[in-house]
């Protein structure tokens, strides 16, 4: 801001090399401390473990085909769902759009070389994996059956799993949480580019921002409170303990303390993530810039104040849960807030339909879904009826997958060109869009009809007028699975074949599209000076606008 | 100034954006901090409210003279911190070195109080487990024991890694690596240490002063 001598356009020859070509060693990426390298570093790392935890899946799916337990043993079953539970949750959707995207493209988007630290960017990813490979080696010597949730005592004394060490796993892959978190709101406080005020920034930015808040305040809630049950396994004797008078229901109101507003780790980046793909592809300024952005620190914020929706029914006092019901409702508000600002977007604009904009609409109907029905388990006589049945199951589902993972996706497809410098196969991903959403759907739809009617969740056996549903699932998951296949094909294909990308192949506004692709080692050859509003994608309607203020 | 460039990194633009950067930091890891301590403090909270005459009985156990002297020297270091990151800011690695050292030493005076108080508990058989000595009229008496060693543990663990960063500090004073300009990483060390003792300024009243006034 300060500056105000143009920097010198650099001669050609002077030009950096980019990311990807600085060095082909093994060692070069190990130890770089690149954020677009760290970037892809977690999109490896989480891809590996989402295989894991999708093939704990589809071992699940196929035992649900017929009524009674013919495939594994309900303690094998047990130890299914906790590995696709504990995986998917920490090792894939929680690090995914922030650990990746995030990385890669929060930088770039504010106009700095790196985040502020870049050295602890590199250990966050090293603690990942070493949480990662601990919570593997629990798997593969025997598992744990005690549900993602480990409630104790069960947790601390009964089960005869692995348990200490998966919750290591998950301890450790926390201060990777917390690195993260930290290094990205440092960055977004000092490291913006001159002239990008806070209201300038993109709504990525925003997003990352409330879930940073999160990572960084309620992580450390959750390792105190799994250190907590390893000491009582180790010790033999802790604070959950009921034998000496301990309270196990304190367990689980540190343990959603944090498990709530990590719901909102995984669907704030995803909402980063729409809010830059929906004005992009309606060639529009997004609606209510203020308002999404508010909405998303009021997430955060009340995100933390609604934990007890998921005790209704474990002891918690009636008054209570009648608190948490009312703040569960308005914490559907901000999130209401987002789906019509950009619905309003969409909303005469120019529409057009590539990869990454159907994954954003797919998104906003899923999501809108998941979310009214998360409604019906905030309130306290619903929730009786439906707690711990495939209506719950459903729901998050929707929330996850039909949330995070349809962002995740287009998030990838819309950056991808960035990334690589080469663009996607437009037609195989437009079907791969829709195979996932129509796979989607017809794995989890059937889930909240199952549930309501009774069928309750984590049993490998169930009544047989329930078979129906589950066939539909079953077929659905294998739909869904062709769904993440094809693109996991086409994109490496396309690292080689795809047609070289343009610095901006979108026309999108936005810092990281005024660099070339893929992006130089220090992102910009000179410091981007910001002067404008974000997302400027209608100059028409902006002189329309200053005609109607002179009139 | 050869030594201050040497210590922009190459991401930033200016020694002040670092040195905004790392304390911004730092007051963020602290915030982290508060909240893996809060489950603790959380815990303590309720059951002090649940095991009320419990936890007035057990807490008699817990010897008032370690606990106060341990007060005493925590505080005392944090002057000496203080002095230390003064001393920095004026380029005086002499002194820093020297302050440092001191704090180091005071840091290891808790710990051998520590050490000896749970030596202590150990001979009256106060630790939680096969050993463990019920209290009579004190029930839960073993949910305060275990809590006083977690919070204090978890606490000595801390005590225990600012004598580590301390001692790098004082090692890169004594290399004179700092001056006027830089020498943030002594004044983020001397938050840290303040933060260390702090949390001991909460855990000392809970657990020596708060039953002993009937
Ligand atoms: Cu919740």
């Amino acid at each position: 801001m300060n500056e105000t001598e143009a920097v010198p356009v650099p001669a050609p020859a002077e030009v950096e090399e980019n990311y990807l070509s600085a060095g082909h060693t093994v060692r070069s990426w190990l130890l770089t401390t690149d954020h677009k390298r760290i970037g892809l570093l977690y999109l490896f790392s989480i891809i590996f473990f989402f295989a894991i935890a999708a093939v704990a899946a589809a071992i699940m799916r196929l035992e649900l085909l017929t009524p009674p337990g013919d495939l594994v043993l309900s303690a094998t079953y047990n130890k299914l769902f906790t590995l696709h539970g504990v995986i998917m949750v920490w090792f894939f959707l929680i690090p995914s759009i922030p650990n990746v995207l995030g990385n890669f493209l929060i930088p770039m988007m504010i106009g700095a070389r790196d985040v502020a630290f870049p050295k602890l960017n590199l250990l966050s990813w090293y603690l990942f994996m070493a949480g990662g490979l601990l919570a593997l080696h629990a798997i593969i010597v025997g598992g744990v059956d005690t549900g993602w949730t480990f409630y104790t005592p069960y947790s601390s004394r009964y089960s005869n799993t692995h348990t200490v060490e998966m919750a290591l796993g998950i301890f450790l892959s926390g201060f990777a949480s917390i690195l993260t978190g930290l290094n990205f709101i440092i960055t977004v406080h000092e490291m913006r580019a001159p002239g990008l005020t806070w209201f300038r920034l993109p709504l990525f930015i925003w997003s990352h921002y409330a879930t940073s808040l999160i990572l960084v305040l309620a992580t450390p809630v959750l390792a105190i409170t799994l250190l907590l049950m390893m000491l009582e396994r180790i010790w033999g004797l802790g604070i959950f303990d009921p034998r000496l008078g301990g309270d196990p229901v304190l367990f689980q109101h540190l343990f959603w303390f944090y498990s709530h507003p990590a719901v909102y780790i995984m669907i704030l980046p995803s909402m980063a993530v729409v809010s830059e793909l929906i004005p992009c592809f309606s060639r529009k300024r997004i609606f209510g810039y203020k308002f999404i952005a508010f909405a998303s620190m009021a997430i955060a914020v009340l995100g933390f104040v609604v934990w007890g929706h998921h005790m209704f029914v474990s002891g918690q006092s009636v008054y209570a849960g009648m608190i948490f019901s009312i703040l569960s409702f308005i914490v559907a508000i901000p999130s209401g807030i987002k789906v019509f600002n950009w619905t309003a977007t969409l909303h005469r604009g120019s529409i057009s339909f590539e990869t990454p904009m159907l994954y954003a609409l797919g998104f906003i109907g899923l999501f809108s879904l998941g979310g009214l029905t998360g409604l019906f388990l905030a309130a306290l006589a619903v929730d009786v009826h439906v707690t711990d049945t495939y209506f719950v199951v459903a729901h998050f589902h929707y929330i996850m997958v039909g949330g995070t993972v349809l962002a995740f996706m287009g998030g990838i497809h819309f950056w991808w060109p960035k990334i690589t410098g080469r663009m996607y196969p437009e037609k195989l991903g437009q079907l791969a869009a829709l195979v996932t959403f129509i796979g989607f759907n017809l794995t989890f739809f059937p889930q909240f009809v199952m549930g309501y009617l009774g069928m309750p969740r984590r049993y490998h056996a169930y009544a047989p007028e329930f078979q129906i549903y589950h066939v539909l699932s079953t077929a659905g998951a294998t739909i869904l699975g062709v769904g993440y296949l094809l693109p996991v094909i086409y994109l490496l294909w396309s690292l080689r074949h795809g047609k070289k990308a343009g610095a901006n192949p979108w026309g999108a506004t936005g810092l990281e599209w005024q660099t070339p692709s893929p992006p130089p080692v220090h992102n910009f050859a000179e410091v981007p000076r910001v002067t404008g509003e974000p997302y400027d994608y209608s100059p028409q309607e902006e002189e329309k606008k200053a005609e109607d203020d002179h009139a | 100034m050869p030594e201050t460039k040497r210590a922009l990194a190459e991401h930033f633009e200016t020694l002040e954006q670092q040195h905004q950067a790392a304390w911004l930091g730092m007051w963020t890891f602290l915030a982290t901090e508060i909240m893996f301590f809060s489950g603790l403090f959380m815990g303590y909270i309720i059951y002090r409210h649940t095991y009320f005459q419990s936890f007035e009985i057990a807490s008699r156990h817990t010897n008032i003279i370690y606990g106060t002297v341990n007060t005493a020297i925590l505080l005392t270091s944090s002057l000496t911190m203080a002095l230390g990151v003064h001393a920095a800011q004026e380029g005086r690695n002499k002194a820093v070195v020297r302050y440092i050292l001191i704090t180091i030493l005071f840091a290891a005076a808790f710990m051998v109080v520590k050490g000896a108080e749970y030596y202590e508990h150990f001979k009256n058989h106060e630790i939680p487990g096969q050993a463990f000595h019920p209290i009579p009229q004190a029930p839960q008496a073993v949910i305060f024991f275990y809590l006083y060693f977690a919070m204090t543990g978890l606490h000595a663990v801390h005590v225990m890694v600012g004598i580590g960063v301390l001692s790098v500090m004082a090692w890169l004073a004594a290399r004179q690596r700092f001056d006027r300009v830089y020498n943030t990483p002594v004044e983020l060390a001397g938050l840290y240490w303040h933060f260390v003792d702090i949390v001991w300024i909460f855990l000392y009243p809970l657990i020596y002063l708060i039953d002993r006034h009937t």
